[in-house]
């Protein structure tokens, strides 16, 4: 087993490198330059001080050097300092990372803890009513527009019936709080960014769990499970379920960027201060570093995401062999 | 399911008249400023009401249903280029051709596709053709992954092994027969992508860095609906409403298509 983690992470490497390499070709192969923003339409900078400025961010230099400076620099975790205000990269990506991986992390287990049931009910009474409606149910949660189903809510929960707050993480006064005061306040804004997060994510993984599910209840060994007499109870939840849970562990770890690409969306409209927003303000700023910063890392959360499931896969699934 | 799969034709039936006939449809000219009759709502004039330059809500829909169809349609046609192209490569030479291909798309596939289109469009410039070019440049991993397992296996096939015989070029066996064979499993992988790209037009649209105004694109219709959120409830519902039903329709086709030919 350990062998086996091992190996996977040595095949990391070439797709780590990879991802560096794409990361930097995208923000290079762009046309302005990021001293254009605070010179350009500025008469009073000369020339000499924008040069000075490329010299400084080392953007004068041919890019496969300024590559490679960037790599040398990325193996000691200096992700560089970001253009707008000055502070290392990583120092700002890591105070947004637990806000966009605890929002994320709550919608994964609303989703597990909400789409594992409807899947498997749909697929107990397969062609029913019940599974019909389900169906219906999900197909609305793929179609719906994240961003528009946030508006709705923000409108209808917050601004109409004022029962939940609309943006940020926390209120004004949230210093003056006590403990528990201050979790429950954090929880109450963020029921609605979570919720909006999971919804999409809840129809793909019911979908996928009626699907699994189905398949499991016609294999032989449900057959022979029911022949010698065993509970429909015991067949659906120790026989079935078991099975048909294994696949969702590379779901998920499949679901992560589109989970954190997902973040940009919600965490703009609900003002939420995590890595999309983040994202997108440096987007909008030409922060080149963080840009990089930012995409490197979510890039690489992914690929551990991966590897998790992979390795829980193989340590639960008797079946696998990871030599 | 079949009865859904017709609903789904449908409504793509629809949309794609309305897109098709939009000139004919509207029943203003949609940047035609009304100061008159700024934010009014749904009336016998104006039949969605209008936005906050008094432009018909309809007919900017109408032309909106325009540029979200030919958004989807180009960006998923140049992914499933794309898609075809390296798929059919991978998987017909194998080897080490294979290898670097298929780690291209693992490498791909770790982005956070939406980070990655963000970043491009905002670089560049937020043109129609720009978003067409970089939703298809980053979402044809998908179809070349389809590709490649299906021609893996057409490719051990007799009637492969006797246009060899016949001495037929690689390029020939590719083009007419392999790709040909293959292509049922990525006709539902279109179908879902334009839907998928839809989507990701209007997000983008309606984040600013899409379609700019004043061409009218659902997302930011929905967009300036936001900033009129409490006076215009018209400005939020019908764009959005046009979305999820297009979307709909499209996951609904496609999945029909998927059963249908899972089953024969």
């Amino acid at each position: 087993m350990i062998k086996y983690i091992f190996r996977r992470l040595i095949g990391l490497i070439p797709l780590l490198l990879g991802i560096t390499i794409i990361t930097f070709a995208v923000i290079h192969l762009a046309p302005g330059k990021p001293t254009d923003m605070e010179t350009q339409f500025n008469p009073k900078v000369s020339m000499e001080a924008r040069e000075r400025m490329m010299t400084l961010y080392g953007l004068d230099k041919p890019i496969h050097i300024q590559y490679k400076d960037w790599l040398i620099r990325l193996l000691h975790l200096d992700f560089g300092i970001s253009f707008v205000d000055s502070r290392p990269v990583m120092k700002k990506i890591l105070e947004r990372i637990p806000v966009t991986l605890g929002i994320n992390l709550a919608s994964i287990i609303l989703i597990l803890l909400i789409g594992i049931p409807i899947g498997v009910s749909s697929a107990v009474r397969e062609g029913g009513f019940y599974d019909r409606s389900m169906t219906v149910f999900v197909f609305v949660g793929f179609a719906i527009p994240t961003f528009w189903l946030s508006l709705i809510l923000m409108d209808l929960v917050g601004v109409r019936w004022g029962i939940l707050p609309v943006s940020g993480i926390k209120s004004l006064e949230f210093e003056q709080f006590g403990f528990f005061e201050k979790i429950f306040d954090i929880a109450r804004h963020l029921v609605l960014p979570v919720f909006v997060s999971a919804f999409g994510g809840l129809a793909g993984i019911s979908r996928y769990m009626r699907s699994n599910m189905t398949n499991v209840l016609k294999q032989d060994y449900i057959r022979t499970a029911r022949a010698k007499g065993l509970r429909e109870k015991d067949v659906i939840y120790k026989h079935g379920l078991k099975n048909a849970l294994l696949p969702v562990v590379t779901i998920l770890g499949l679901s992560v960027p589109g989970l954190i690409g997902g973040s940009v969306i919600f965490e703009s409209i609900f003002s939420i201060p995590g890595m999309g927003r983040l994202f997108y303000e440096s987007v909008m700023t030409r922060d080149y570093p963080v840009i990089m910063g930012v995409l490197v890392i979510g890039a690489s959360l992914t690929l551990l995401g991966n590897l998790l499931a992979d390795v829980s896969y193989a340590a639960v699934d008797p079946r696998i062999k990871y030599e | 399911m079949n009865k859904l799969m017709i609903f789904g034709f449908s409504i793509v039936l629809f949309f794609a008249i309305i897109a098709i006939f939009a000139p004919f449809v509207a029943t203003h000219d949609p940047g035609k400023i009304d100061i008159e009759n700024i934010l009014t709502g749904p009336s016998k004039e104006h039949v969605l009401g209008t936005d906050s330059l008094g432009r018909d809500l309809f007919s900017r829909m109408v032309f909106g249903t325009r540029i979200s169809l030919m958004v989807g349609f180009i960006a998923v046609g140049i992914a499933a280029l794309i898609g075809i192209a390296l798929g059919s490569i991978a998987g017909y030479y194998g080897k080490w051709v294979d290898l670097i291909i298929m780690r291209f798309v693992d490498i791909m596939l770790c982005f956070p596709t939406f980070f990655l289109i963000l970043a491009v469009i905002a670089l560049l410039e937020p043109s129609i053709i720009n978003i067409m070019i970089i939703i298809g440049i980053t979402s044809w991993m998908g179809v070349a992954r389809l590709i490649r397992a299906e021609i893996l296996s057409l490719k051990e096939r007799d009637f492969i092994y006797a246009e060899k015989a016949i001495g037929a070029s690689d390029f020939r066996i590719i083009t007419r027969h392999l790709i040909p064979n293959a292509m049922a499993p990525v006709l539902v992988s279109i179908t879902l992508g334009i839907a998928a790209a839809i989507l990701v037009e209007s997000s983008l649209s309606f984040l600013g860095i899409g379609v700019q105004p004043p061409t009218p694109s659902w997302g930011n219709i929905l967009s300036e609906g936001k900033s009129v959120m409490g006076a215009a409830w018209w400005m939020m519902l019908f764009p959005g409403l046009a979305i999820f039903i297009t979307v709909l329709g499209y996951n609904l086709l496609g999945e029909g298509i998927r059963e249908r030919l899972l089953k024969t």
